[in-house]
């Protein structure tokens, strides 16, 4: 085990392990015009990755080829292509097992394949970070953006953040790491972001100096052992409980299932020093309030500029982490609110779901404009139910004979 | 490499469980000459385990443990059925995640243990049922050889799903009458051996595990040549004497009726051309080293 700090020295690519506080918060940062899957691995060339494995699927292929490059570079440990979502998730769990700080990419189909291992990675308290770039999961067939798996994650015991630019993506994976490997948390982390949006265009993103990287993965600050051989392999239980049918048994199972619920809870102050809180608000004061998540949240800002033009003023909250749910800043943020405007780019509406559980009078929340299968959501769209919300007659988009 | 990593503070020796106490003052951790021998010997690295009297997988087990070259540094994967509930009371690091996934976790792991310890030898084993290893897993265990991953894999053949209650899987015999195969299994015992050659392995052997020695010696190959070439692989029958209408003291006699040279566990060996140097190089040494030993123990002696 490492006595020593770290920081200062250089890695074999001659990047300084650098305290992440000065490199994600003061030093100088250089802008870049990149794509989204350019940015991932711009973040990962930086945060000293042990291991990554991936596999094709859309819109997360480019990203995942892209840090086989950084492999073939030699900025990380190691990198191949796994068989399935489902072997791949495993791997990263054997990785990651193994003391390794792993990463990984995924999107629609091949999270809901990989399903399996996620609840496992939170209860074997796996810190590995996925990158998620949602895309529509059901049949008929679409690659197109959908977040309908973030609502399937929320439940699994991972961290779950939903970055809504480039920006977001970049600082979110540095600082991710950073949360989910805290002895008191050691947890996944699922960053999604809506597929294609933010993936496949391009955007103004600040990088950190490339000559800086995060310090290495310590295993042996996490929670649980390391499956190493480097610490005694004491026998893990005295009478193994797993399929007894008994009070300890139960009650063993329940408290583990718990411990991973309070782990999540414990991220939030992480989070929120890092994320500068875990919502961000403008004018929250208006009666009217638009909130969201991801990609929602820039239509909903240029829907708030078509309304400021009509004399309608609307506030926005940005739901920044929905694992730890900001549930406190959330009832703080709207309680002037008469109306709150939740747009989601999803069939169910699993975020209205989710804020209606939490405040008082949830009458107040109004669940849409919903998209799906790809659709985009123009602003007009978002503007008009709001209109229509408030006795405003607008005309149809069909009126409008596009 | 020695105990130094399971040792106790002599402050807390007292106070540690007794078994405990016997890993670190009576366990061959370290001992390059550790072998199924040690049993009754030495401490054994399984405490006593939760499976049926008599099962002869709680005997492969015990060979297994004891025939590992290198314990110290092994790491083990599991998967779920009957040898996870034995896994909690064994002495070496292991993991059990989900079902199925034991090779794609092993492969992660074994990957990740290169990158930690470049300088190291650290072996992954796998040991998983049948149903883990050729039904809900196969994709995962041939992928794993197509890649040539670094590590063991061992198959407990019980030829059906035992813990669940005795279901028909692939490696179950054609015409065996088995839950889920109400009529009898209608196709052949799936010859993964065979597959597992075609596959990349450099070692493969199908046997049982009805003499310690024999378990000893594919044991130590498979896992020598999975550290210094690619995967191997061992198919071992261990039946499910409760599922197959077989009493405590009878799983021994049906390994041995197994394996007669017409059945279908007589054994058989498949052994790569780098693998066969390899093993030679390490028969050569062990040779020497025992040459030496006798040679030292006659001056001694005179």
């Amino acid at each position: 085990m490492a006595t020593q700090s770290v920081i200062g020295q250089k890695n074999n690519k001659g990047q300084t392990f650098t305290d992440p506080r000065y490199m994600m918060h003061e030093a100088e940062r250089t802008p870049s015009f990149f794509t989204g899957s350019e940015v991932i691995k711009e973040a990962i060339r930086r945060a000293s990755c042990d291991v990554m494995i991936a596999y094709p699927i859309t819109p997360q292929s480019e990203a995942a080829a892209l840090i086989g490059e950084l492999f073939a570079e030699g900025y990380i440990g190691d990198y191949f292509r796994g068989e399935s979502e489902f072997a791949v998730m495993s791997q990263c769990a054997g990785a990651a097992f193994g003391g390794a700080r792993v990463f990984t990419t995924t999107a629609g189909p091949g999270t809901m394949r990989a399903m399996e291992n996620f609840p496992m990675w939170a209860g074997a308290r796996l810190p590995i970070q996925m990158i998620v770039t949602c895309r529509g999961i059901n049949s008929p067939l679409s690659i197109q953006p959908d977040t309908l798996e973030i609502s399937y994650l929320m439940q699994t015991g991972m961290l779950v953040w939903h970055a809504e630019t480039a920006q977001d993506f970049y600082d979110w994976i540095l600082k991710g790491y950073m949360v989910s490997e805290e002895p008191d948390v050691h947890l996944p982390l699922a960053l999604c972001c809506d597929g294609f949006f933010v993936t496949h265009t391009k955007d103004m993103v600040d990088l950190t100096p490339v000559d800086m990287c995060l310090p290495p993965y310590d295993p042996y600050r996490s929670p649980v052992p390391c499956m190493d051989m480097e610490c005694p392999p004491v026998r893990m239980m005295r009478d193994p409980f797993v399929m007894k049918s008994n009070y300890i048994s139960y009650a063993t199972h329940a408290s583990w299932q718990q411990e991973v619920w309070a782990a999540v809870e414990r991220s939030r102050k992480h989070s929120i020093a890092w994320l500068d809180g875990l919502i961000d608000t403008e004018n929250t004061d208006a009666e009217i309030l638009l909130l969201a998540s991801g990609t929602a949240v820039s239509q909903g800002r240029e829907a708030i500029e078509i309304l400021a033009d009509e004399g309608i003023r609307v506030g926005l909250v940005k739901v920044k982490t929905l694992r730890p749910w900001p549930g406190e800043e959330i009832i703080e943020a709207t309680k002037n609110a008469k109306h709150i405007i939740v747009p989601e780019f999803n069939v169910t509406g699993w975020l209205a779901r989710e804020v209606k559980a939490t405040i008082p009078n949830n009458e107040r929340v109004h669940a849409g404009p919903h998209v799906c299968g790809g659709m985009t959501m123009p602003p007009e769209i978002i503007a008009s139910e709001i209109k229509t919300l408030l006795g405003i007659k607008v005309q149809t988009l069909s009126a409008r004979g596009s | 490499m020695s105990k130094e990593r399971i040792k106790i503070a002599p402050e807390l020796f007292e106070i540690m469980p007794p078994e405990y106490q016997d890993l670190v003052d009576r366990a061959t951790y370290g001992n390059e000459t550790r072998g199924w021998k040690d049993i009754g010997n030495a401490k054994e690295l399984i405490e006593e385990h939760s499976l049926c009297a008599g099962c002869p997988e709680s005997m492969a087990f015990r060979y297994i443990l004891a025939s590992l070259p290198n314990p110290e540094d092994t790491v083990m994967v599991g998967s779920t059925g009957c040898t996870s509930l034995v896994f909690p009371h064994v002495a070496v690091h292991n993991i059990h995640s989900l079902f199925g996934n034991q090779n794609a976790i092993a492969s992660g792991l074994k990957r990740a243990l290169s990158v930690r310890f470049p300088d190291r030898h650290k072996d992954v084993v796998v040991l998983a049922g049948d149903g883990a290893t050729v039904d809900i897993g196969l994709d995962m265990t041939l992928q794993a050889w197509f890649r040539q991953e670094k590590f063991t894999t061992i198959c407990f053949d019980n030829e059906l799903y035992a813990n669940t209650g005795g279901q028909e899987s692939g490696l179950m015999q054609k015409g065996f009458v088995a839950k889920m195969a109400p009529v009898g299994k209608t196709f052949e015992k799936v010859r993964l051996p065979e597959i597992a050659r075609e596959s990349g392995c450099h070692y493969v052997v199908n046997c049982t595990v009805s003499k310690p020695n024999l378990v000893e010696k594919v044991i130590k190959n498979a896992i020598h040549v999975a550290r210094e070439i690619g995967p191997t692989y061992l198919q071992l029958y261990t039946p499910c004497i409760l599922e197959i209408g077989k009493n405590s003291m009878e799983g021994l006699q049906e390994m041995r009726d197994s394996e007669k040279p017409t059945e279908r566990f007589a054994y058989k060996e498949y052994v790569s051309e780098p693998a066969k140097e390899l093993l030679t190089e390490i028969a050569a040494k062990e040779k020497e080293r025992k040459a030496a030993a006798k040679k030292q123990l006659a001056s001694q002696g005179a």
